[in-house]
């Protein structure tokens, strides 16, 4: 029998960019263009700040309005949330380039008398939309007419031609559903929603809040079915995309120096590749912090601009610890070349970290990126989890061309094996410091274990951090024992 | 003050309030017309024509909608008298109109 060759022409879907950071890009370009998305999850996670910002974006930047049917909150403490947010309802309110209109459904006012239909919630819906001739539609949250009203098969009817109705006008809508038990929804809403349902999860991990979305369903389109990070701060919400680098980013070959010129001997002659990661390791006071300050110090000699991540110490603190080895940090803050950004680690979880370093390097754009310690940020969560937010950092600043340097503290000897294992692997560089007795003096030195793409010293050199600065000595010969440090 | 009965006070309460009704439809379906219908036969049962019914088609005047918080059709509210009260549905259940419209019925 012939086979028959099935020729499929393959349309891409029209998608509606939702203006929202890293959501297009996680969903290929935004929500499918004309139809209805499922937005689900619990209470707090942000589903009516996602809705809403899908319309405000729709206004401002794209110029779509949009209308608003707001089941939950009255409208004044919505503007107000929302507000807060940094989106100004009110004024687009006022240019009609959004409509909000609230839908108060309560049971105890309503008696069902016989049989009717929700053509009142049409009307409203349509007349909003005519009104302003808008092209996005949130309804925010429809199941609570489930509360309202006691006759599900005339909800679930209602329901249906909502969504085929919003359809047919080609709006392209959001609907809000809370998480149900074991379910998407409460009610069931997935069942009418076929073309794209976005979860959202907002968990508590000993004591550290995560939030995560992740696309159920989309489609007509291949979407990963990875979690996302997300976070809501001041300006809203944002996704953090698995930066798609497919590791096809071109390799650097400019060398920046290290700002010591024994390393910089060490490592082929001329320091580290511009835009390569670096990890300086090694136990407590070796000395880790002080090679980063001298590499930043040098960046902004060179006139570059240095973002410095600073999870232990304060800034005023690292200044005056550095400037009792020679680094004089403050004339570049002054000069606005050095920037500081101090963070507690405990302050949030891991991708509350990464989504704030992104977007405070988003909006500098620093040439050289300071991460000290890296430590911290990974003892608050623990093994599992790290290894995936290092790679999203480094992968991130790779394609920003940032040449980052990140100090982690290690315990011991075989600790430092354990701890690392993840870690450096992502890293180009790995510098180790090493704490050691020789001839009864407790010595510091310096070994380079790697550097990708250039022929590095396998030697131990003497390390001296003293006031004068930080400089590498000889070769460490002969016998040598390496502390073992009381982590 | 002279004792009346029960029956006598709710009928004269009957007599001394005026009810406001307003039923709210979309368009001239069977179910709005069936709505208006039962209406008018609850009124003329225990309004004793004290009463005026005011119907308001959305179709032709959607903007109305919003103010009576209008979201099923039909949908009667009772304006007057006070407090404000609202019943879904096309009214043939009428035990559960009365209930809604709180009107004691007089039989």
């Amino acid at each position: 029998m012939p086979q028959v060759k099935l020729k499929v022409s393959r349309t891409p879907l029209p998608k509606t960019p939702t203006g929202i950071d890293g959501l297009d890009e996680v969903t290929g370009g935004g929500l499918p263009k004309g139809r209805t998305t499922l937005v689900c999850g619990s209470a707090g996670c942000g589903k009516t700040l996602l809705a809403m910002e899908f319309l405000v974006h729709g206004a401002v930047q794209y110029g779509e309005p949009g209308v608003c049917m707001e089941f939950e909150e009255a409208p004044d403490k919505l503007v107000a949330n929302i507000q807060s947010m940094g989106l100004d309802l009110r004024d687009l309110i006022k240019r009609r380039k959004l409509m909000v209109d609230h839908v108060r459904v309560e049971r105890n006012e309503i008696e069902e008398t016989g049989e009717y239909n929700l053509e009142g919630l049409f009307i409203r819906l349509g007349h909003a939309v005519d009104a302003i001739k808008a092209k996005r539609v949130v309804l925010d949250s429809i199941e609570t007419l489930f509360a309202g009203l006691s006759d599900v098969a005339i909800l679930r009817a209602e329901l249906r031609r909502l969504f085929r109705w919003l359809d047919e006008r080609n709006l392209t809508a959001i609907v809000t559903g809370e998480r149900g038990n074991g379910t998407l929804t409460r009610h069931g809403l997935e069942e009418y929603i076929a073309d794209c349902v976005i979860l959202l999860d907002h968990r508590v991990n000993e004591q550290i809040s995560t939030r995560r979305l992740r696309i159920v369903k989309y489609r007509g389109t291949a979407h990963g079915t990875d979690e996302y990070p997300y976070m809501i701060d001041d300006d809203g919400i944002s996704v953090l995309p698995i930066t798609s680098l497919a590791l096809a980013h071109k390799a650097p070959t400019t060398r920046v120096s290290t700002g010591i010129a024994g390393l910089d001997e060490m490592l082929g002659g001329k320091g580290f590749y511009r835009g390569s990661s670096v990890l300086v390791s090694g136990t407590a006071g070796t000395g880790k912090s002080s090679i980063a300050a001298k590499f930043a110090s040098a960046a902004c000699a060179r006139g570059e601009s240095c973002l410095y991540f600073a999870f232990e110490e304060s800034p005023s603190q690292i200044i005056r610890n550095m400037r009792s080895v020679g680094v004089d940090l403050e004339p570049w803050v002054e000069k606005g070349l050095l920037h500081f950004h101090a963070v507690r680690p405990t302050s949030t979880g891991l991708e509350g970290h990464l989504a704030g370093m992104q977007k405070l390097v988003r909006k500098l754009c620093p040439d050289v990126v300071v991460v000290d310690p890296i430590t911290s940020v990974v003892s608050v969560s623990g093994i599992y989890g790290v290894k995936s937010m290092l790679t999203r950092l480094v992968d991130f600043l790779k394609v920003q061309q940032v040449t980052s340097i990140f100090t982690n503290l290690t315990f011991g000897i075989r600790r430092e094996e354990r701890t690392e294992e993840g870690i450096s692997s992502l890293m180009d560089t790995w510098i180790v410091l090493w704490d050691g007795e020789r001839d009864g003096q407790r010595t510091r030195g310096l070994y380079v274990v790697k550097s990708r793409g250039m022929a590095h010293s396998r030697e131990l050199r003497e390390l001296a951090v003293s006031r004068k600065g930080v400089e590498l000595g000889d070769v460490m010969m002969g016998n040598r024992r390496a502390t073992a440090a009381a982590g | 003050m002279k004792k009346k009965s029960n029956a006598k006070r709710v009928t004269k309460r009957a007599r001394e309030d005026f009810w406001e009704l307003r039923l709210y439809i979309a368009g001239q379906t069977p179910n709005s017309i069936t709505a208006i219908a039962n209406l008018e036969k609850i009124c003329e049962d225990q309004l004793q024509g004290k009463y005026r019914i005011e119907v308001i088609d959305l179709l032709e005047k959607p903007q109305l909608a919003k103010g009576d918080q209008i979201v099923a059709i039909p949908t009667l509210v009772r304006r007057l008298p006070p407090p404000v009260k609202k019943i879904v549905g096309n009214l043939s259940r009428t035990e559960r109109a009365l209930v809604g419209l709180d009107i004691q019925p007089v039989r």
